[in-house]
């Protein structure tokens, strides 16, 4: 067998879980098994997985805490069906203007997450979490006001509705955002970008890069004294963070025609949900922020038959996961009597002198 | 490694049996195989409903779900549709248009046939595109945006934004009381409905040569103070306030202005509708509010009251304008499937066909507009005289 470090072993496991779920997925869509609600379902489920796995890199591996990833996930989603939109009726080919609407909202996020950065990345802690939050509101109020359209005259910005003289169209027209996105988000583009998304992300924590941000996360005191440059690698993060994030918007928007910058897809409260992945997943665990997804995305939608009260089991469960995962007993009962305890006990009795197993992690 | 790979496939086993189980009984792509009506035994119509019934908005999907149960009651009392029951199933979207996409793939795989959605404005644009693809046959009671029904399978039963705010500057010029006074609006900036109303409402009321003094706005997260825009319009010594906003918002601006000694006639339109009824809200503060509405809850005539009275019974409260709509939608659907001779056993396109083409030719009367009728055009508006009403004395009473 291939020479692999543990590390690299755990990476591919994640990996695996991906593709492996994305196989069954597509057998079962050919099998004729799914229905529309679970394929409807898919493409959500990835670029929220995405933007978990994004937040996880600032706030498990740098150890800050961001919540501003809506925000940024908005100016992928605006900047990139605003470019499809334009495109849209000019012949241009399909696969192409999306791919490059992916670009171009990466980049636009990323330049964002490096602007907002500057200032940002100054403080630390509980300050950083406001300031991002607040940053994440300003973007979305602005994306929500601002009127952009082009007609015979030239293009046109305000901050008030304004008539168009002749031939024109709005492109972004206030509250109403940008409609009209084609929808271009697959699964399989979306399982793509979440594999490379978790392959950039796992392999920045295995680099030098990221043991210095580790190193940041750990003791910035320490790693300031040792001469790593704190603002540069907390940068480095936070941009690739945000650049990540703004991958998640450009498939959220080309899933949907209708993109309005409103509270709801992209307030205060979604970066919170997408924080509730990744701490559910466990920090700093980026598969763990995968399969938290997954199962809390889906779960308020599997409980539909129970209508209103859904949303009271949802939070329930989100209460029961939580201890599960972090309460001290529950950890020591897994430990004694998980599965990997078991396995591990087994695998003892079989050959009483090989290495122990692992006990802790797995999820 | 086995241990770890064991863990991998029992990890991908779990979550995709978790999401096959939901699959069911799945029917199976989209036209051709939605007769799916094999399971109750008796073919029957199936109409599905979407809107929000839990978060902000509840209010409005709760009483849209709540009036269409009534009206299906009713219908399949009465023998159904062509002599067809109709089975009824509505799903919550949050007012989201992401989870309104799945409710709609929800209910796609129930077999429903008929969609009565969305309540709001943004998830129904969203849908809109959904049905548009399956050429499923779509009856908004309420989305108001313009894009709503820019599909020649959608249909509405409310007016659009635009309709509302022109109609509304129409009536101000209309008025002799109304006409030489300065107008001030709060709006709402971050939501369509609002905004859309505002922006035709000036541009009427520059046509009109309506004087409009002060012009401020706020935004859903910024909801609950209103002192600045009221003191904005008071010191521009405006004399009637325009608010194209709901009812949640109103009522606060309503208990703002008599705070402040600020008493201009206030105008509002649908969403003021309900106003009335907001908890621990002095409804004295609304005496002599106007609100262009299409729907009257005190209207005498039987349609009407037996509606509230049905509604009443199962609610607790008197139905606002949504219900109204739902309830109307459906007896429209009735009216149309008769007319064409729709049947459950025809696909989904069929049935779009069939309805897309009846629904131009009838005349509803409804609880909305009785004794008047409504008619359909092919770009799916309705053609419908909207209603003044003013407060009085608690009550909702239709102006002039």
């Amino acid at each position: 067998m291939m020479k692999m470090t543990k590390q690299t072993r755990r990476d591919l496991i994640t990996y695996g879980i991906v593709i492996v779920f994305y196989i069954v997925m597509q057998l079962l869509d050919l099998a004729g098994i799914l229905s529309f609600h679970v394929k409807g379902l898919l493409v959500p489920l990835c670029y929220y997985a995405i933007a978990a796995v994004a937040l996880n890199l600032v706030v498990g591996i740098l150890g800050d805490l961001s919540l501003g990833h809506a925000g940024f996930m908005c100016i992928g989603a605006f900047s990139s069906s605003l470019f499809s939109v334009t495109l849209k009726d000019s012949g241009f080919p399909a696969g192409l203007r999306f791919f490059l609407a992916l670009l171009i909202g990466t980049f636009f996020a990323a330049l964002f997450g490096f602007l907002i950065g500057i200032p940002v990345l100054r403080l630390n802690g509980d300050y950083l979490a406001i300031v991002t939050l607040a940053f994440g509101e300003i973007i979305k109020n602005i994306l929500a006001a601002v009127y952009f359209g082009y007609d015979e005259e030239g293009l046109h910005i305000a901050f008030k509705s304004f008539p168009l003289q002749g031939e024109g169209k709005m492109l972004i027209n206030g509250a109403m955002g940008i409609q009209g996105t084609p929808t271009d988000s697959t699964f399989t583009i979306a399982v793509v970008i979440l594999l490379l998304a978790l392959f950039i992300v796992q392999n920045i924590v295995r680099s030098r890069t990221g043991r210095a941000i580790m190193s940041i996360r750990d003791n910035r005191i320490a790693a300031e004294a040792v001469g790593i440059q704190i603002t540069k690698y907390k940068m480095t993060a936070f941009t690739i963070s945000a650049a990540i994030a703004g991958t998640a918007g450009v498939l959220f928007s080309h899933n949907t025609t209708t993109l309005t910058a409103t509270s709801t897809y992209f307030g205060y409260n979604v970066s919170i949900l997408i924080l509730v992945y990744v701490v559910l997943g466990g920090i700093g665990n980026i598969r763990g922020s995968v399969i938290a997804t997954a199962i809390l995305y889906i779960l308020p939608e599997m409980l539909r038959g129970l209508s209103n009260y859904r949303m009271l089991i949802y939070a329930i469960v989100l209460i029961i996961i939580m201890l599960i995962n972090w309460a001290p007993a529950a950890i020591t009962f897994r430990e004694k009597y998980g599965i990997s305890a078991y396995l591990a006990r087994r695998k003892e009795n079989r050959t009483p002198v090989s290495d122990m197993g692992s006990g802790k992690g797995g999820s | 490694m086995k241990k770890k790979l064991m863990s991998v496939l029992l990890a991908a086993a779990l979550v995709s049996s978790v999401l096959a189980g939901c699959g069911g009984a799945a029917p199976q792509a989209s036209s051709e195989a939605s007769a799916s009506e094999e399971s109750s035994g008796q073919a029957a119509f199936k109409i599905g409903g979407i809107g929000p019934t839990t978060g902000a908005a509840a209010i409005y999907g709760s009483d849209v779900r709540d009036a269409i149960t009534i009206a299906v009651d009713e219908i399949n009392a009465a023998g159904g549709i062509n002599g067809y029951p109709i089975e009824y199933k509505f799903e919550d979207d949050e007012h989201n248009a992401e989870k309104a996409i799945n409710a709609y793939n929800t209910l796609k795989d129930w077999g429903m046939q008929l969609l009565v959605g969305t309540v709001t404005s943004a998830p129904c644009i969203a849908v809109s595109e959904k049905t548009k693809e399956d050429n499923m046959f779509q009856l908004t009671p309420s989305g108001t945006a313009v894009n709503c029904v820019q599909y020649d399978n959608a249909f509405r039963v409310c007016f659009s934004d635009p309709n509302q705010g022109s109609a509304s500057a129409d009536y101000i010029a209309g008025n002799a009381s109304l006409k030489d006074k300065k107008i001030a609006i709060i709006y709402d900036s971050s939501t369509e409905y609002s905004t859309g109303i505002h922006d035709s409402f000036v541009a009427k009321a520059g046509e009109l040569s309506l004087d409009i003094v002060s012009d401020t706005s706020f935004t859903t997260d910024s909801a609950t103070d209103f002192s600045v825009q009221l003191q904005t319009a008071k010191d521009a010594a405006a004399e009637l306030l325009f608010l194209p906003i709901y009812y949640t918002e109103a009522s606060l601006i309503l208990q703002q202005a008599d705070g402040m000694g600020y008493a201009p006639v206030f105008f509002g339109v649908d969403g003021m509708d309900g106003i009335l009824g907001v908890e621990n809200f002095d409804t004295s503060l609304a005496e002599g509010v106007y609100l262009l509405t299409p729907f009257s809850a005190t209207a005498d005539d039987e349609l009407t009251v037996n509606f509230v009275k049905k509604f009443n019974d199962m609610t607790g409260h008197i139905p606002n304008q949504f219900g109204a709509d739902a309830y109307d939608a459906l007896y429209a659907i009735k009216a149309v499937a008769e007319a064409q001779n729709v049947t459950p056993d025809m696909s989904v396109s069929d049935i779009c066909e069939a309805m897309k083409k009846g629904m131009v030719e009838i005349e509803l009367t409804g609880v909305l507009t009785s004794p008047a009728a409504i008619t359909w055009t092919a770009a799916g508006e309705p053609n419908k005289d909207p209603r003044a009403v003013i407060i009085e004395n608690s009550e909702y009473v239709l102006a002039e």
